[in-house]
């Protein structure tokens, strides 16, 4: 499930350093509040722990061996935040000398195997424990259970990047320029084996260690909670979080607005407005063309008009280009909409978390830069 | 530290003569043991080796490891964005060039690079070639159903044919991953472990993470080895072999057990960095010091980039 590098756009790699970032923030936050200064050597240990665990192979029905991540053991023994930024470690240490997964795409394994695998690994767990005891079977189960349901939704996101490289980032005779598939092609090809075998014996794996941990060392199952209940400070970030779902959630109503911003017209529109193009606006006008241009997928019919559009799908993508951006008063049609709206919806989670990360970064330099100016006083 | 990992040869299978138990007989039981045995000590071995060669004399070796660091990185970002598969190819090729200027045998850097992740690579675009998984034209045709094939609501076509756009893609695609590897090979078998930690610290990334990625490091050979006496311990009690499902167990089991071991570690570990005065703030010492040399080396490198990207572009 490593991807390798080349196997993704740059845009799609950039995207998932932007997606794990704020998760590593909120992560680090989390460590701060419960471990404070122990964090480091009780994560660099753990990382180390799943680094080694990796390596043990599994002995399976028929003679051959599997994997085994441990997101979910790992998660409920030091906590899923810890969890987080131990497999991350294990997994950039993995990257730069063991060669497996690629430099560029940490961002995307770090968020597949070291974030969605954990935590909804140990949320799944959580919930399906409920209020049972330590020792009960259905903690057990629940442990192999969330960590089939961590991996596979692990395995997922891998297919979706995967997938999506297929259906957005071709060459303009058609060919592939990264991973070939489309989603059609990457989502069974990827689930299909881990949702029947690899996630099956990350399940009995997790359950075999769960049920020798209380044999053996049941102290260490509630290592997690006894952390918790030791945390200190922290500030409530629900009612900011919960603001800005709600607002992504609403951005696509933008979709509904007929006309353009007052300032905001491109090239044509200026032309139509007042008559002629002013030559710099022209001249520099096309220099910059973001990523997701138009807010559409690059190769949607929105996206190729935007890009001056090509001769085959020219009327059939200026008729949807209307449809939906029309700067006349023409009806905003509803199928348009509905089709811009996941790429619009992608496009203010990219912004907002490009946004977020590059806050934190800066508010992380210079807290840092402060501080070293402090120690040097 | 010596050459050689601690684990007996008869373990990994490099011993001649001695107990062959482990190999005859009954390899597919006790294999998943071995298996791991094997991969322990590889990975012992491998990290060895890249400082071994990071001491060496040689071009990459002697450049400033931030300096490099931001150099081959940047290599690496304009590979992901080149589309013409000649412009990947060279800066494969500069690959080639830089490893055999920093004493890295060429034999040993091309069989790194391509027996494992671009054959992987290889296996993964093969299907693509066809034009059942990604329609295109038609290159040559290996077969003509003569009507159109269909299997249940998936249709086949009428030909089975290789593509002129699946062999461009499947190019590309295994290129790109061959360069991108050797690229992260160049950087991590030239550089210290420790230099290429505090290179990361130019690129922001928090002081806190790298004293965890560097304790990690240290860590993982004595967990490596734990895991390793585990193995031995039970390999050399053993009379006759063990069905899968007890295996299973003892797998499991032992991982359980090296979690509590790891455990009681960082508690130890945790007591001793904080006698030693360790507040929960990190500090490092920076020595680099940049030579006319580097920078000479950071620019030829960014021509090379920018020519690359540039002329990618023209091409299309």
């Amino acid at each position: 499930m490593h991807i390798p590098d080349g196997y993704l756009s740059p845009q799609t790699a950039g995207g998932m350093w932007a997606l794990v970032v704020p998760a590593w923030y909120w992560a680090g936050h989390q460590l701060k509040r419960t471990l404070s200064a122990r964090q480091a050597p009780l994560v660099a240990i753990a990382a180390a722990f799943t680094f080694v665990i990796m390596m043990f192979n599994i002995p399976l029905p028929g003679g051959t061996t599997g994997h085994a991540v441990g997101g979910v053991v790992i998660a409920i023994v030091i906590g899923p935040w810890a969890a987080v930024i131990a497999i991350t470690v294990a997994l950039v240490i993995q990257a730069i000398f063991f060669g497996d997964g690629g430099i560029l795409a940490i961002g995307a394994n770090s968020f597949n195997i070291g974030f969605i695998c954990p935590v909804v690994g140990y949320y799944a767990y959580r919930f399906l424990s409920g209020g049972a005891a330590t020792d009960s079977p259905r903690r057990w189960l629940a442990a192999g259970a969330g960590a089939w349901l961590g991996l596979n939704a692990a395995a997922l996101f891998t297919a979706i990047e995967f997938g999506l490289q297929g259906e957005l980032f071709t060459a303009g005779d058609g060919s592939a320029l990264y991973s070939p598939y489309g989603l059609a092609t990457a989502i069974p090809a990827m689930m299909v084996p881990h949702m029947l075998v690899v996630g099956t014996i990350e399940a009995v794996t997790t359950s075999l260690i769960y049920v020798f941990m209380i044999k053996t060392n049941p102290g260490l199952l509630d290592n997690y909670a006894n952390l918790k209940s030791q945390a200190v400070g922290g500030y409530k970030l629900r009612p900011l979080i919960t603001g800005i779902v709600l607002l992504l959630v609403c951005t696509p109503l933008g979709l509904l607005a007929t006309g353009t911003a007052w300032g905001e017209w491109g090239t044509e529109e200026i032309g139509n407005e007042i008559g002629y193009v002013p030559e710099g606006m022209e001249k520099f006008a096309r220099r910059w063309e973001g990523f997701l241009p138009e807010y559409a997928f690059p190769g949607s019919q929105k996206a190729v008009v935007a890009e001056g559009g090509d001769a085959g799908s020219e009327d059939k993508g200026i008729a949807a280009f209307e449809a939906v951006v029309s700067t006349e008063e023409t009806p905003v049609s509803l199928e348009g909409v509905a089709e811009s709206t996941p790429a619009y919806l992608i496009s203010g989670v990219l912004g907002l978390l490009l946004v977020v990360g590059v806050a934190l970064m800066t508010i992380r330099v210079l807290a840092g830069k402060s501080r070293d100016k402090e120690q040097l006083d | 530290m010596t050459d050689e990992s601690s684990t007996p040869d008869w373990m990994t299978g490099n011993g001649d003569g001695g107990c062959q138990c482990l190999s005859a007989g009954h390899t597919r039981r006790e294999s998943a043991i071995q298996k791991s045995v094997i991969g322990m000590s590889h990975a012992i071995r491998n990290s060895l080796f890249s400082e071994r060669v990071a001491s060496r004399p040689g071009l990459l070796q002697e450049t400033d490891p931030r300096v490099k660091t931001a150099g081959l990185l940047g290599l690496l970002v304009a590979t992901s964005f080149l589309r013409n598969w000649y412009i990947i190819l060279a800066i494969y090729g500069l690959t080639l060039v830089m490893a055999s200027a920093s004493s890295i045998s060429l034999l040993f850097f091309i069989k790194r690079v391509w027996l494992f992740v671009p054959v992987f690579a290889g296996i993964i675009a093969l299907p693509s070639l066809f034009n059942i998984f990604r329609p295109g034209d038609p290159l040559f045709t290996i077969w003509d159903f003569g009507r159109e094939l269909s299997l249940g609501p998936l249709s086949f076509g009428t030909t089975l044919a290789v593509t002129h756009q699946g062999l461009k893609g499947a190019v590309v695609l295994i290129l790109r991953v061959a360069t991108s590897v050797s690229l992260a090979v160049l950087w991590a078998l030239t550089t210290h472990w420790a230099d290429l930690l505090k290179a990361l610290r130019v690129f922001l990334v928090p002081r806190i993470f790298l004293l965890i990625l560097s304790m990690t490091y240290r860590y993982i050979f004595l967990i490596l080895g734990l895991a390793t006496d585990m193995f031995t311990a039970r390999t050399s009690r053993m009379v006759g072999s063990s069905s899968p499902r007890e295996d299973r167990r003892f797998v499991a089991s032992s991982m359980a057990t090296l979690l509590g071991k790891s455990h009681t570690l960082s508690e130890d570990v945790y007591s001793a960095m904080i006698s030693r005065g360790y507040t929960g703030e990190p500090l490092t010492i920076h020595r680099f010091k940049t030579a006319t040399g580097d920078w000479l080396w950071l620019g030829a490198i960014i021509l090379f980039g920018i020519a690359a990207t540039g002329s990618d572009r023209l091409l299309g």
